[in-house]
């Protein structure tokens, strides 16, 4: 399998006059041709900023400020900016979180489309539209020519996100980043979308990022997994591999916060404290203060070692070889 | 959309019927118009004869129903002073104020929307800071002060602009425009700039705060993670949605800066409506000022009429009758 994106050691940061605060450090990741790639964690861990920061859409005072993007192969953190716009929605493309709010609401869907497609190739109005009705048709979407003419406000949330999809796909993109795309919808709607995009990028060999804080979607979806904790990626591995036998102890309390079948009644384990702010992290390991298995050794930060083939984890006293 | 056009139609009747009772009343208490018109020698017989011409020995009440019902057929009577009907002299005189409105809706549109943009894009650039600055100087200053020193200025210091007039005009469907001809333009562009620099601080500081807000929205994002140029963003996708409290407000103030226009156009001897109302009110020449004032609220009525029509057509999420599928 060849790498489709590699990350080496991103650092993003938010420079302000009083202080510099890094947001991202040293973020590791490769996705391959038609691997889904679960990237999770807590609101604030960064997971979000990853994705704007290899599309290059962080707004200011954001900055990417080390580190490499390679899709490819081909560093994009070195792209001048129209360079960058053509790869923009071509290459790599951007599903978002609120389909409420990620489609414009006084544009027509025939008006976004289009944009979209001229974007990057010149095309006449006619061949645009098929091009459109054909990509609304593989998304799901019911009488798409009647659909061209509405604007978002008439459409559900399912529908507009599955629009969203439709514009994201209409390139063939090699990478697609979806930043908590079922979030806002309903537990059937999200599990339709689910379906839609895994069996998209499965037939096309589309690489996918897949941002979420939600475990359950992630052991549906992604064949690997990153987990993020306060800017870094504190364990990365198989889906399956992980979800069973989780090494980083933040990991292991994730899983356990999940509600699970059969055991109604019982308390749940829940993480003690919360993620320290970027501008008031921890000396060393910043999940020390709130890990059971802290020890001094905690005050420096470990590094992301490979503890097999396939996986790693940032920690000095992993869980490997003990029964969960 | 018929349903909604019919009930904003009912209530403006309303709004104007109230207007006409406020007016008619208004304007009686103030003077007696005939002392105005009788001659040093007239007498109280030919005082009464005037009382009896001009229909005010009538009770007022009685004189309110004939202008009613006179209103009804679109009669709302003689001038005293000119002894034609009024509606006819607002009309006469409406195209040099019109003229002069749509001039500067069109300087505050055109000079305040790239610079609100501006100001909205660099909010800390120097020149940012400079144009808001421009529009804080563009509120707070009365409008006489700006247009008595520009006349200052440019026509008697530097003599480059005519400071009264409306200098050449050409003659179009029966009406005089000035902004056909370079002379007449001459004329228009220091009045038009003056009564237009309201409404371009406000054009200014609404596109400006569209900006700030639109540009950080999640379908901006979108759009530019789907490639599209940043100048097919910024004129289709960011405009379209800062148009629409601009259309809104410039909509409401228009009707102010035709029935206001009187300030500009007394400094500049603007032959329009305000000019010829100050001189009404002057002489008290009650038909006229009530005549004139119907006419301003009933323009008001059908602007906000319009600007409801137009901000439907802008944000289809208001459109009437356009149920969600």
């Amino acid at each position: 399998m060849t790498a489709v994106l590699d990350v080496r050691d991103l650092d993003t940061s938010f420079v302000s006059p009083s202080g510099t605060i890094a947001a991202l450090q040293g973020v590791s990741l490769t996705v391959n041709t038609g691997e889904i790639l679960g990237l999770v964690g807590e609101s604030g861990s960064g997971k979000s900023l990853t994705g704007f920061s290899i599309n290059r859409l962080i707004s200011p005072p954001g900055k990417v400020v080390g580190g490499q993007v390679l899709l490819h192969g081909q560093d994009v953190l070195t792209l001048g900016e129209e360079d960058m716009r053509q790869l923009r929605g071509r290459r790599i493309a951007m599903i978002f979180q609120d389909p409420m709010m990620t489609l414009n609401p006084v544009l027509r869907i025939e008006t976004q489309m289009y944009d979209a497609l001229s974007a990057h190739e010149s095309i006449t109005k006619t061949k645009a539209r098929s091009r459109a009705i054909a990509a609304l048709d593989e998304v799901g979407i019911p009488a798409p020519e009647d659909r061209l003419r509405s604007y978002p406000h008439q459409l559900s949330g399912g529908m507009r996100q599955r629009v969203a999809i439709a514009i994201a796909l209409l390139h063939r993109p090699d990478l697609i980043i979806a930043d908590e795309p079922t979030t806002a919808l309903d537990v059937t709607i999200q599990g339709q979308i689910l379906a839609l995009v895994q069996r998209l990028c499965r037939d096309r060999g589309t690489a996918l990022i897949w941002i979420t804080h939600d475990l359950a979607v992630v052991a549906g979806i992604a064949d690997r997994l990153a987990v993020m904790y306060a800017g870094r990626i504190v364990e990365i591995g198989g889906v399956d591999d992980v979800l069973d036998n989780p090494a980083h102890p933040y990991t292991r309390g994730l899983i356990d916060s999940v509600p699970a079948r059969g055991t109604r009644g019982k308390r749940l384990n829940q993480i003690p404290g919360r993620m320290p702010a970027l501008t008031d992290l921890p000396k060393g390991c910043a999940y020390a203060p709130r890990c059971p298995r802290a020890t001094a050794a905690c005050e420096a930060m470990p590094a992301i070692e490979p503890i097999s083939d396939t996986r790693a984890v940032r920690c000095f006293h992993p869980l490997t070889g003990e029964a969960s | 959309m018929a349903e909604f056009i019919i009930k904003r139609v009912l209530q403006a009747l309303l709004v104007l019927l109230v207007m006409t009772v406020l007016v008619f009343f208004g304007v009686n208490v103030i003077g007696n118009p005939v002392y105005i018109f009788a001659s040093s020698e007239c007498d109280q017989a030919c005082l009464t004869k005037i009382i009896a011409d001009l229909g005010l020995d009538r009770p007022v009440w009685e004189q309110y129903l004939v202008f009613l019902g006179n209103l009804l057929q679109g009669d709302l009577g003689n001038s005293f002073t000119h002894g034609i009907p009024a509606l006819s002299l607002i009309f006469e005189r409406l195209p040099a104020t019109l003229e002069l409105a749509f001039a500067a809706l069109v300087l505050a549109l055109v000079i305040g929307l790239p610079l609100g943009m501006r100001a909205g894009l660099k909010p800390e650039a120097f020149s940012s800071r400079c144009i808001m600055a421009f529009s804080m100087i563009g509120f707070s200053l009365p409008v006489f002060w700006i247009g008595l020193i520009m006349i200052l200025v440019f026509s008697v210091q530097l003599g480059w602009m005519p400071s009264i007039g409306r200098g050449d005009t050409v003659e179009v469907f029966g009406t005089e425009f000035s902004f056909l001809t370079l002379n007449g333009l001459h004329h228009l562009a220091m009045p038009a700039f003056t009564l237009s620099l309201i409404m371009m601080a406000m054009v200014i500081r609404l596109t400006r705060a569209g900006m700030r807000e639109v540009l950080f929205a999640d379908y901006i994002k979108f759009a530019r993670a789907n490639g599209i140029r940043e100048r097919r963003i910024l004129s289709a996708h960011v405009m379209k949605n800062i148009l629409i409290p601009i259309v809104t407000v410039l909509g409401m103030e228009f009707g102010g800066v035709i029935a206001f226009a009187v300030v500009v156009e007394s400094i500049f001897s603007w032959p329009g409506v305000g000019k010829m109302l100050i001189d009404a009110i002057g002489v008290l020449d009650r038909p006229l000022i009530v005549a004139y004032l119907i006419f301003v609220v009933f323009m008001f009525v059908i602007l906000n009429l319009l600007v409801d029509i137009l901000y439907s057509i802008l944000d289809p999420r208001v459109r009437l009758g356009d149920s969600p599928t």
